[in-house]
């Protein structure tokens, strides 16, 4: 196969007689590459020479859009960032636009981002282990454990009426307060999901073809993958325990009780396990959310800004102050302070980053957000050197690239 | 151990000189604006230091201030010491007449794309880099999207006038 790209990649030795290489090309819209990446391959029969990614197939120019709108219609584009994950890139977004405005937020809304975070990083590992198995052959797991995202979908369905691209939450807190269903829900969730992913665990943890396939594929030192601005699970798989989550705590992580796991090669198999035991650790974190939100009084759900959070419609209905807040944040009267904001959360796939600089009108006057996987899927041609085709997809599904997130 | 800010700026101000002025945001965010022909010194000197260990490149992005005479085009690094809790930015401003600042790729190689996404959207010709292509936009643009010179919107559309409001 040929493709129409002016391919540089070198050969490994000058003097050597040219031996004939083939190309490939992998993707763009490849099965077996969960999305829209392609990867021009150099092969040696089925080695892997070197590698060239090309991207943003899917680039929406969401940088550019940010610039026209008020703060509160960006958080949509933040949902199709991460779309396996949207609950975090929300939150993230609010906490940047609460940094810059200065609104505290009370601690039981901390602990209702908390619990909806966690549940969206569950949702993320779990589809990201589950394919894991589906391209080593094992697509029975994935099968099983896959409506119990869909359980989560429907705890996000109860909480905001959507379930993909969630725009869940409002700037300040919440558009509404949990119902009890939600924590009914949340709490069928916890009791049966454990069994579920234990089983899912014995399937593949030991499996022999499974470890086979993934321990020393797609390995990463830590120096290289410091130097490749790898975060989240990818860089702890490497063996460092840089998490957001206890490095800079952000929605009252401090006062939560969970573990960082650390793994030590950052090859494929660490990375997997690593994302396991950040399940385990997240239905734990889940479990101590509930208990601190039952603890608070309940019925608080946003902060007291009225200058920034629309008012309940019954008071905009009958009362003047109301009426005047609500006009003024929906035409977007109101005005940012003067800022520059850097505030990062850990996404589920590693540290999602807003860099917001507000010139004082309604919009900001830039926008950068700081996609994890952009940063690391560069990495992807030097892990992928020298081994296997097949294993190249194993790599690749296992550092758990989102195309939305890649090109935003 | 923690360092305070103090002490972080007293380091930096050894590593760059009195050219360069450091200041703390309200963030707690040490950021500075330093010149072009300082850059890449200045990295290097930092990614090597073993007392501070700012050393881990976090974000790299363009920005563009039209109305900033000979300073149009900006890039903005933030660096960050995972062991000691730092987040440094800094900050270097070119005219857009001639958008050449250096390229850190050789210190960082997180920072290939990152520079090939600054150039594909604001121009700035990183000298020194390996393959300073456009990434996300196709390769036949020729403009670069994300200079103010290209609003979002058609401003002179009739249709969706709207003079009370301020859009």
């Amino acid at each position: 196969m040929h493709t129409n790209l002016e391919y540089k990649a070198e050969f490994l030795n000058p003097d050597m007689p040219e031996i004939p290489y083939s190309i490939l090309n992998l993707g763009p819209t490849h099965p077996a590459t969960h999305g829209i990446f392609q990867n021009v391959l150099k092969m040696d029969g089925e080695r892997i020479i070197s590698g060239e990614q090309t991207i943003g197939y899917i680039h929406r120019a969401f940088e550019k859009i940010a610039e026209r709108r008020p703060f509160y219609q960006i958080t949509p584009l933040t949902d199709r960032l991460n779309y396996c994950s949207a609950p975090i890139n929300n939150t993230g977004w609010y906490l940047t636009v609460e940094k810059l405005l200065n609104i505290e937020v009370p601690k039981r809304v901390d602990y209702m981002r908390v619990m909806v975070m966690e549940l969206a990083r569950v949702a993320d590992h779990l589809i990201c282990n589950s394919i894991l198995g589906v391209d080593t052959g094992a697509l029975t797991g994935f099968t099983y454990v896959y409506q119990y995202r869909e359980k989560i979908y429907e705890i996000y369905e109860e909480i905001c009426g959507a379930r993909l691209t969630t725009n869940m939450g409002r700037i300040g807190g919440f558009e509404r307060d949990f119902s009890p269903k939600v924590f009914e829900l949340t709490k069928k969730f916890l009791v049966e999901f454990p069994k579920v992913w234990r089983e899912f665990e014995n399937l593949l943890t030991r499996n022999r073809i499974f470890m086979d396939r993934t321990i020393g594929t797609g390995p990463i030192s830590v120096e290289r993958a410091l130097n490749y601005g790898f975060t989240g699970p990818n860089l702890r798989a490497a063996g460092i325990d840089y998490d957001i989550r206890s490095h800079s705590p952000y929605c009252s992580y401090e006062e939560f009780k969970f573990d960082i796991p650390v793994g030590t090669t950052g090859d494929t198999y660490d990375r997997y396990v690593v994302r396991n035991e950040e399940i385990w650790q997240s239905l734990s974190l889940i479990e101590q959310a509930i208990k601190k939100i039952e603890a608070c009084e309940p019925g608080v759900f946003h902060a007291d800004e009225d200058k920034y959070y629309l008012p309940p419609k019954q008071e905009v209905y009958r009362n003047m102050e109301a009426l005047i807040y609500h006009f003024k944040i929906i035409m977007g009267e109101i005005e940012a302070p003067v800022g520059e904001v850097y505030k990062a959360v850990e996404g589920a796939n590693g540290e999602l980053g807003f860099y917001l600089i507000s010139d004082g009108g309604r919009s900001p006057y830039r926008l950068h957000f700081r996609r994890p996987c952009f940063i690391y899927y560069q990495a992807f041609p030097e892990m992928v050197q020298g081994q296997m085709l097949s294993d190249a997809i194993v790599v690749m599904s296992s550092m758990n690239v989102i195309a939305g997130e890649l090109d935003a | 151990m923690k360092f305070s800010n103090e002490e972080i700026i007293q380091f930096l101000q050894s590593k760059t000189g009195s050219e360069v002025l450091f200041e703390v945001d309200r963030y707690n965010v040490i950021q500075a604006e330093i010149p072009v022909h300082q850059l890449y010194k200045t990295m290097n000197l930092l990614f090597k230091d073993l007392e501070f260990k700012i050393s881990n490149l976090i974000d790299l992005c363009g920005i563009h201030y039209p109305e900033n005479k000979g300073k149009e085009l900006g890039v903005v690094y933030h660096l960050q010491s995972l062991q000691y809790k730092i987040l440094l930015r800094l900050k270097v401003f070119v005219p857009i007449e001639k958008p050449d600042v250096p390229s850190i790729t050789g210190i960082y190689a997180a920072a290939n794309w990152m520079e090939r996404e600054t150039y594909d959207f604001y121009g700035i010709n990183f000298l020194g880099h390996p393959d300073l292509r456009r990434i996300l936009n196709m390769d036949e643009m020729v403009d670069f999207p994300m200079r103010k010179e290209f609003p979002l919107e058609d401003p002179f559309r009739e249709d969706k006038a709207d003079f009370h409001f301020g859009r």
